[in-house]
């Protein structure tokens, strides 16, 4: 993360690059729901819409493009365990224990 | 006794004591709403039908519009302490406050209307989980706004006797802030859009 001064003014516009981005990415998300996609093809096209503005926001706000790595390693380990917590749901629909057969 | 490393960087990790700290937070703050998220796939894929069209998607647009106006203001609040410009910081931060507030007007008119209308929680599993993901999401917009009044009143202070010490705060609430933002980007399309 930038400290020095000169290089902070720098980094402004790219704030301000990325402002503009996440406004025209907001636009395009809620333009994407109003075509009225099949259920599979919008929840894809909002969630990817969506990850580009969420890697927009920790990468450039949360200066994530260029951190130390005790934050990645710690962040690495977070996203293991976010995964194996989302996919938890599918394995209780593949648990068919006490269910008739 | 002095608390080491608030402003010199740890040799082992290369950073201060704050900046570690906020990210291992915020990494515990993933844990929390990705248990809530994980919740709500279950629920979506478990339920027969799922609603469609019951959030104002106008209100929420306009909410994300100001959070991630918010998010921009924060990061200029820091990058005005870093180029020492004390006076840019407190209006960049005044403002963040004054659209963090905003948002959260707008999510009371949205609750009173669902509510009038008898839409709560137990109305059926889909106010459940909007409620509940939303309702949480505040609760951080209201810790985020009592951390920004403290450094816009009292807090302010240290930045005559530690001005890096104090930048390095602002930079662990805006960490904490953009966290905040983030966490919106996929409650705005998951609750209101899908």
């Amino acid at each position: 993360m930038h400290s020095d001064p000169a290089e902070v003014k720098k980094s402004v516009r790219s704030y301000m690059t990325v402002f503009g981005m996440l406004m025209v990415f907001t636009i395009l998300t809620v333009a994407a729901s109003k075509f009225h996609l099949a259920v599979p093809m919008a929840i894809t096209v909002a969630l990817v819409i969506a990850a580009m503005k969420g890697s927009m926001v920790a990468g450039v706000f949360m200066h994530l493009s260029h951190e130390k790595r005790a934050i990645y390693g710690a962040l690495l380990l977070t996203l293991v365990f976010f995964i194996v917590l989302l996919f938890i749901p599918v394995l209780s629909m593949m648990d068919h224990i006490g269910t008739p057969k | 006794m002095n608390i080491p490393y608030t402003v010199e960087v740890r040799p082992d990790t290369g950073l201060h004591n704050g900046k570690l700290g906020i990210w291992l937070f915020l990494a515990s703050e993933v844990m929390l709403f990705g248990a809530l998220f994980s919740s709500y796939i279950l629920l979506r894929v478990g339920a027969p039908e799922w609603p469609h069209g019951e959030l104002s998607v106008k209100l929420g647009t306009i909410n994300t519009i100001i959070l991630i106006s918010s998010s921009v203001t924060m990061v200029m609040a820091w990058a005005s302490l870093k180029m020492n410009d004390f006076g840019k910081h407190r209006l960049y931060l005044l403002a963040t406050f004054l659209l963090s507030a905003v948002f959260l007007v707008n999510k009371y008119f949205e609750y009173s209307e669902h509510l009038s209308k008898g839409e709560g929680p137990w109305h059926s599993t889909f106010f459940a989980i909007y409620f509940t993901m939303t309702g949480l999401h505040g609760l951080h917009i209201l810790g985020g706004m009592i951390v920004m009044a403290y450094f816009l009143g009292p807090g302010a202070g240290m930045w005559k006797k530690n001005p890096e010490q104090f930048a390095n705060r602002i930079e662990a609430t805006g960490l904490y802030w953009h966290f905040v933002d983030l966490v919106w980007i996929f409650l705005f399309p998951v609750l209101y859009l899908l």
